[in-house]
């Protein structure tokens, strides 16, 4: 096996080259530091860390040559710059964490790289996950592999630099976190598969929070064998995350047996929006029929609260941002605002925050504090809360008249160009979340497979939403869906 | 409801963000705009329905009341834009 090509590879091709010693982890982390450094024109990599892959890469062959290799042994991650990574630049694309480097490792990052993981560095992102197209980052953009013109398109977001790495072959697979859909989107746009866990089932301790209640990360990878091998090592409970839950993670790899006859899926009739590209129906429509071959059976349902999730999340969204992010306040880390003769404490964090955040993210600070100031924390917030209990009962309901899972379109188009929303209306840019934002306030897990291309050739992926806890069905789910798409087109190398 | 300029300089003011005077109208206008967005929750029927606090049903678990961590001060302060003598170091407060 050639070396030269393997930051193409799968996890799982190789997870079994390292193990029948066909290739080393030092050589498979040279072949993706190689190609990391080629992929410059993606930025999607924001702060290397080779040095530290090669250490971790040396230890794992160690291990893999003593016979005891997790299936992450050795295998090189893109690590989003929202986790922090013990002396590493962990920034959440912000200037407001400029120079940050965290005394301590995030329970994923641990997790990981006590199964061998290597990390090849950390990933651009949206500022504080905010954004749908990685163009809110302080680092800049990260450009889409995928191209049909002259334009450079949105990877999407706010994962963007971890859909950008692993579409275009930089590193194997990318960690990725979902608050509104910050996972499926952008793994929708570059071809790839991701993955947001049930609400609960991933520690979310030493990720920078964004929105509390709907945090929740995930892997990003070229296949759904590839999520349940990742998901199976990020998983499982954590004394020092609260809402962690104490469930036994099940074995993901194996729950992918490809059988789903009479599973029942649901169709989801208020998800046909008016104005959705004919190819996102098509795609829909050719993805219910791969299911129903399979042997499953396909049944509308009705959720008759979706319309008002899009509005819910962004008053639920903002108000917990407007209270994490209170924390950046230029006293304890990141930036400080330089300050002229006479000015306070209260000048110092105003000029702090005024300088160090994006505009996106204050404008979702404002909004937050301003849903929750007195006098409209009952029409706004606690109205918010209600509508979610409602959309929550939704799911709950369909579920128990025994829907397995729902297939959905990922998003409402294909990626589009950078630049192109920039003169668009907030609001506009929000609706990209319109079919996978339900999935984060409902706490339930979904994931986006790439299914077909659209006309120009760019990537379209569907959405399977699952029962909670079930993330082994509902992978099982997307691997007949992707065997039956039998999707393999990659982008042409352009840079 | 739609926010003028000065309900979006409290707001502002509230979030610790400094927004120039001349930039306030354009905050009022696109956070007015957000505001629209979210009107559309009035018509939901709501009654009876109690606010979401967490996804799963589940009490937060409680740790045993025991200290787990400290005698790190110097990691506590590395990133510290400014720290003297053990501390954290800001403007005056007190005058």
């Amino acid at each position: 096996m050639s070396a030269g090509s393997a930051n193409t590879w799968t996890i799982e091709k190789a997870r079994d080259a390292l193990r029948k010693g066909e290739i080393s982890a030092v050589d498979l982390t040279m072949a993706c530091l190689t190609a990391m450094d080629a992929g410059a024109p993606l930025g999607a990599f924001v702060h290397k860390t080779p040095e530290i892959a090669l250490d971790q890469a040396r230890a794992a062959d160690q291990r893999l040559k003593a016979g005891d290799a997790p299936s992450l042994c050795g295998i090189p991650l893109g690590i989003k710059d929202l986790f922090c990574t013990k002396g590493v630049n962990s920034q959440a694309a912000s200037g407001i964490l400029n120079g940050f480097k965290p005394e301590y490792e995030s329970t994923v990052t641990t997790k990981l790289f006590a199964d061998g993981a290597v990390m090849l560095g950390k990933l651009n992102m949206d500022e504080f996950a905010m954004g749908s197209s990685n163009e809110t980052s302080v680092y800049g953009p990260a450009v889409n592999p995928w191209k049909v013109d002259e334009r450079k398109l949105t990877p999407g977001g706010s994962s963007g630099g971890s859909a950008a790495a692993v579409a275009g072959d930089l590193c194997l697979a990318a960690t990725g976190t979902d608050t509104g859909g910050s996972i499926r989107q952008p793994a929708a746009f570059t071809g790839i598969v991701g993955i947001k866990p049930t609400y609960g089932r991933v520690s979310r301790w030493g990720i920078i929070a964004f929105a509390s209640s709907l945090d929740q990360a995930g892997p990003m990878t070229k296949s759904v064998r590839d999520a349940a091998i990742f998901l199976q090592s990020m998983a499982g409970h954590d004394p020092k995350d609260s809402t962690s839950a104490e469930i036994a993670v099940p074995d993901f790899e194996a729950a992918l047996t490809g059988d789903i006859r009479g599973k029942v899926i649901g169709i989801p009739k208020e998800y046909r929006l008016d104005g959705i590209p004919a190819e996102i129906d098509a795609l829909w429509q050719q993805g219910i029929d791969m299911l129903k071959d399979a042997g499953a059976e396909v049944r509308e349902i009705s959720l008759p609260h979706t319309k008002y999730a899009l509005p819910a999340y962004y008053v639920i969204a903002p108000a917990e941002a407007s209270s994490n992010l209170a924390r950046y306040d230029g006293v304890r880390y990141g930036h400080r605002a330089k300050l002229a003769q006479g000015d306070g404490i209260t000048e110092m964090y105003e000029k702090t925050r005024a300088e160090g955040f994006g505009k996106e993210v204050q404008r979702r600070i404002m909004i937050g504090t301003y849903v929750l100031s007195a006098g409209f924390y009952d029409a706004y917030y606690n109205r918010a809360r209600r509508v979610r209990a409602l959309i929550k009962r939704d799911f709950e309901t369909v579920f128990a008249e025994g829907v397995d899972a729902i297939l959905t379109p990922a998003t409402p188009s294909a990626a589009f160009g950078l630049g192109e929303m920039a003169s668009a209306d907030p609001v506009e840019m929000y609706l990209n979340d319109v079919f996978t934002v339900t999935v984060n306030l409902a706490g339930l897990p979904g994931v986006s497979v790439p299914v077909g291309l659209d006309a120009k050739g760019l990537p379209l992926g569907l959405q399977l939403i699952g029962r909670p806890w079930d993330e082994g069905g509902l992978l099982n789910h997307a691997y007949v869906l992707e065997r039956a798409a039998g999707f393999v087109a990659r982008p042409q190398k352009w840079w | 409801m739609s926010i003028d300029t000065d309900t979006a300089r409290k707001v502002a003011k509230l979030a610790r963000i400094r927004v120039e005077e001349a930039a306030l109208p354009e905050l009022a206008r696109e956070l007015s705009g957000i505001l629209t967005f979210m009107e559309q929750l009035n018509e939901v029927d709501v009654t009876g329905i109690e606010p979401m606090v967490s996804v799963t049903p589940m009490r937060l678990r409680r740790r045993a009341d025991v200290v787990t961590d400290g005698g790190i001060q110097a990691e506590v302060l590395k990133n510290a834009p400014l720290a003297r003598e053990g501390f954290f170091a800001v403007p005056k407060v007190v005058e």
